[in-house]
């Protein structure tokens, strides 16, 4: 009866007492007006009502839910204790919900991107296949072999992403999807939502099967739900293809990372990319090869039966195929070469939540164990008055679970909004990137499972002090009897969160320092003050001859706008995210198999004035000229590191010859500064520079730099650029962007990232060790008020009373930090993988670190130190 | 087993016949007691305390209510009332158990429950 007020309840049971007696007694007169004795009445009266302390009991019981009731009453009583102290409360809850949320944001992201299958029926069984170096890349016919010649796979189907300019009648706007097998939604059992999808027995050879399966999304937003889509005639890079169905809402493809906005059947790349490669053995443009394992057969079995199958192409192929070595992956993030990363950094990032969590637990501890060494006289008394070690201890932990338990909701809270809005959030605008992150019921639970952990592990801090508790020792010498041991475990306590708190800023600040940087370094080009148009000729059915025909058009006529200092175009661009990286020989090798190759190095098929449109330094010889087209002898310029590796020599390089794997053999006529091509904290690559009308792409990137300064306008010559290309042709959609941003945008993201993630664990770790150090502090001052008064009394000066009442905390957070320091600093190398030039030797970082550390504890001592200083003794010895 | 015998007819037969009874005349504890056993022709010994279990359960739930008082003996007695939803809940808990005497009966003596 919970909801009873207590003397109504006590009420209650003296009636029950009291009426118990009244009917023992009136049986018993009864039984004397019957003629027995008073004293055997009693007795008779007493047997026949029965067992009187048992029947008070069950009768109690009925008021009661005994357990339940029991929690209830511990529950409200440790409400009731938090509500006489909300300071210490909400900075429990607070600090947890930073902890716990932190835990849910990455345990939701791991869950989502790493534990989760793909949203495919039977996903356990599905691998993609890898080999060697270029993770998943085949060659269609290679393809059909593997395809065709295993024993281990159900069947396999094979895909690469692909972009198109897709018309729907109005104006072509660009489009991402999959370029597929026939077998393709077969292989992964993948039903329709609404027409049908294509099948191996639509491919009867080049272009024959032109349709295409829109994804639920694009369908969705760009045909408004409309049923009568299918059958509908759409244009892709100007070639007629019939939309046949609409993909379930729930798949999207077989990589996690790219939402595609339609499928294609693969027999009809042709039409899309203007040259057939079906058939070329040597051309990889397959990006995955991905199907289920028969039922028994093992991933290492089934690389055995693909290696043997590798090795017959090498034998049969030895001009396009070397010995390759197979191996299985999972395909959501494409194999290993995004899985092996991301596994690596959210186990990474998990732990340091971990260790987040971990130090709120052991601060909360500590914290709890000073406020349990504070109702040490209640505790004993309670003890000494009969009440039983484990009652105490429960209620303790009722305590520490109750805002444990707040803390988890709330940050499970923030969580869920956090990662909700993560999982729709576009890193990259122009790309269908995202990561599907929306929690599900694996992150709650988790969240409420660390919850309930953390509120035992703080909980359980104080219940050694409660088992030692001696009440006659602790009543008769009051609360200042305490052992000096227990303060050296909350001491190490802190000194392990300070550091670890240490560590994150240390690694922060050396990310941060890091990427800002890595945008300033030097790359081989010169990616500010120049624009960069971003467009496939493709898209708007441009083929063959009339490619570099346009591209020259083009180049021309943004020539023409007033400001612009130099324009070319290049089929990639570095650090674009997107390159291919052939094989090259040296001039004398007669065998072209991949194994006798000298080197492999980036390609660019770029235009006249390249370099100095890119800011490229010209080392030596000559940059491109119109005049190197097809008919002249082909040329290149190369870079240093391709100079050192394939012409073996630097300073005369120019002049030289190497030949590519068809046999071509090339002149090398220039030779410019190495700079980074896929990533920043690549070693030297090698790369070359070849001239567009020798080595056509309808993949166009004009880059424009302009004469002045760029900042201040962007978007008029954006827009002035677009105009002149709409006149050239207003079928040809493009992008048009900063380059500096576009590769702040592509190249930082990874880094950005990782700085972000230590950012926010670093100041959730600040937080923690705020919470620490102020608990210490402010139970050093509380416990020696007394003492502070008496010094004041004597006239002790304001600093030597902040030494007495502050000294120990302060010293605990110099030793912590510089530890953590120290930490930090090794932590950083691996920090080094991720943030181009993260190194700790940096006068900045240091001094960052003092600072913040110190700022730390001015914040964290704050308060504790105002109420030490206005300690007023006369008040604190009348309390006494 | 005198001890739960009353008990051991089955659950709520208890609290069944207190309503009932208390639906005649309002009485207290003991009286109650007097009051089953002697309508049971003594059949029933219900042991005394185990009444006050029952009219706890039943205070609890509403279907009674209780008001210190003095008896017609001049006594000092607690005396226990019927109310309203006890007199429906009775109703609902006698029905039940005609219903439910009926089939044991019927399985009881087949014979006899289909000549009938």
């Amino acid at each position: 009866m919970n909801w009873m007020p207590s003397t109504v309840r006590h009420k209650l049971q003296d009636d029950l007492s009291e009426e118990i007696r009244l009917h023992i007694e009136e049986r018993a007169e009864h039984l004397i007006s019957e003629g027995m004795t008073p004293k055997e009445a009693q007795r008779q009266a007493r047997l026949a009502f029965g067992n009187r302390t048992v029947i008070e009991e069950r009768s109690r019981e009925v008021w009661q839910w005994p357990t339940l009731e029991s929690i209830w009453a511990d529950m409200r009583i440790a409400a009731r204790q938090l509500r006489r102290s909300p300071g210490f409360a909400i900075a429990t809850v607070l600090t947890l919900a930073l902890a716990i949320g932190a835990n849910a944001v990455v345990f939701g992201m791991l869950n989502a991107l790493i534990l989760r299958p793909l949203n495919v029926p039977q996903a356990q069984s599905l691998y993609a296949i890898e080999h060697g170096s270029d993770y998943g890349f085949q060659s269609y016919p290679d393809y059909l072999d593997l395809r065709d010649r295993n024993r281990s796979f159900d069947s396999l189907a094979a895909f690469t992403a692909t972009q198109v300019g897709l018309d729907t009648g109005k104006a072509p706007s660009r489009a991402f999807g999959y370029q597929t097998s026939g077998n393709y939604f077969d292989t992964l059992g993948i039903q329709p939502y609404l027409g049908r999808f294509f099948h191996g027995s639509d491919e009867h050879g080049v272009n024959s099967a032109p349709y295409i399966v829109l994804s639920y999304a694009y369908w969705h937003s760009h045909f408004q739900d409309d049923r009568g889509v299918v059958g509908r005639v759409v244009r892709l890079n100007k070639h007629p293809f019939t939309i046949i169905g609409v993909a379930p809402p729930q798949f999207r493809g077989t990589l996690l990372l790219f939402s595609p906005d339609f499928f294609m059947p693969a027999v009809n790349q042709e039409q899309l990319d203007g040259a057939n490669n079906l058939n070329a053995r040597g051309v990889r443009w397959v990006l995955e090869v991905v199907g289920h394992l028969k039922p028994g057969v093992t991933p290492a079995q089934a690389a055995g039966d693909l290696n043997s199958i590798g090795s017959y192409l090498a034998k049969t192929y030895p001009k396009e195929d070397g010995i390759k070595s197979f191996t299985l992956a999972r395909p959501a993030l494409y194999g290993d070469f995004l899985g092996r990363p991301a596994r690596a950094f959210f186990a990474g990032l998990m732990l340091l939540a971990g260790l987040i969590l971990l130090a709120a637990c052991a601060n909360l501890g500590s914290l709890f164990a000073a406020r349990a060494a504070d109702r040490s006289r209640e505790v004993a008394l309670r003890l000494a008055l009969g009440s039983s070690r484990i009652r105490i201890l429960r209620q303790l932990l009722t305590e520490s679970v109750l805002l444990s338990l707040a803390g988890g909701v709330v940050g499970l809270a923030g969580s869920v909004v956090l990662l909700r809005w993560l999982s729709v959030w576009k890193p990259l605008p122009r790309f269908p990137f995202n990561a599907p992150v929306s929690p599900d019921a694996k992150v709650y639970l988790v969240a409420v499972a660390l919850a309930l952990v953390s509120g035992f592990l703080f909980g359980i801090v104080p219940m050694r002090q409660v088992f030692r508790a001696n009440p006659y020792e602790i009543v008769k010498a009051g609360s200042s009897a305490r052992l000096g041991r227990r303060m050296t475990v909350r001491d190490v306590l802190l000194v392990l969160q300070i550091a670890v708190c240490a560590v994150l800023v240390t690694s922060s600040i050396v990310a941060v320092r890091g990427l800002v940087r890595s945008l300033h370094s030097n790359f081989g080009f010169e990616p500010h003050n120049a624009m960069l148009i971003d467009t496939d000729l493709k898209m708007a059915g441009y083929t063959g001859d009339s490619v570099p025909a346009m591209q020259r058009r083009m180049i021309e006529a943004v020539e023409t706008i007033p400001g612009v200092a130099q324009v070319a175009s290049a089929n990639a661009t570095p650090l674009g995210g997107v390159a291919i990286k052939p094989a090259v020989f040296k001039d004398g090798a007669t065998d072209l198999r991949q194994s006798n190759a000298a080197a492999t190095a980036f390609q660019y098929s770029v235009s006249p004035h390249y370099f100095q449109a890119a800011d490229t330094s010209l080392l030596a010889g000559r940059s491109f000229s119109w005049q190197d087209d097809s008919g002249a002898q082909h040329v290149a310029v190369v870079n240093r590191e391709f100079a050192r590796q394939v012409l073996g020599s630097v300073t005369d390089a120019v002049g030289r010859y190497f030949k590519m794997s068809d046999g071509t053999r090339v002149q090398v006529v220039g030779l410019v500064e190495d700079g980074k091509y896929m990533s920043l904290t690549e070693d030297p690559q090698a790369a070359m520079f070849l001239p567009v009308l020798q080595s056509p792409a309808s993949q166009t990137f004009l880059l424009v730099r302009s004469k002045g300064d760029l900042g201040s306008d962007p978007q008029q010559l954006a827009t002035a650029i677009r105009a002149k290309l709409h006149q050239l042709d207003t079928g040809l959609p493009v992008d048009t962007e900063m380059w500096i941003d576009d590769l702040d945008q592509a190249v930082m993201f990874a880094p950005r990232l990782a700085t972000i993630s230590l950012g926010v664990l670093g100041i959730m770790g600040a937080m923690v060790a705020i919470t620490g150090i102020f608990g210490m502090a402010a139970y050093s001052v509380s416990k020696r008020l007394k003492e502070l008064g008496i010094r004041v009394a004597l006239g002790a000066q304001r600093t030597e009373l902040l030494q007495a009442a502050l000294g120990r905390p302060l010293k605990l957070l110099a030793i912590g930090s510089a530890a953590g320091l120290l930490l930090g600093l090794m932590a950083t190398k691996v920090l080094a993988f991720i943030v181009y030039q993260a190194t700790p030797r940096d006068p900045l970082v240091l001094a960052g670190v003092v600072l913040a550390m110190l700022l730390l504890g001015l914040v964290a001592t704050w308060i504790p130190a105002q109420r030490a200083l206005s300690v007023d003794p006369l008040k604190l010895l009348r309390e006494e | 087993m005198k001890d739960n015998a009353a008990r051991d007819l089955f659950p709520g037969a208890l609290e069944m016949m207190i309503l009932e009874s208390l639906r005649r005349q309002p009485a207290h504890g003991y009286a109650l007691v007097q009051h089953i056993q002697q309508r049971s022709n003594n059949l029933l010994q219900v042991e005394e305390g185990s009444l006050y279990p029952a009219l706890q359960r039943l205070l609890k739930a509403k279907l009674v209510k209780a008001e210190w008082g003095v008896s017609a003996t001049n006594r000092r007695v607690r005396t226990y009332q019927i109310t309203a939803s006890g007199l429906h809940h009775l109703e609902l808990q006698i029905s039940s158990f005609d219903r439910m005497f009926e089939g044991i009966a019927l399985v009881l003596n087949p014979r006899k429950a289909t000549t009938s």
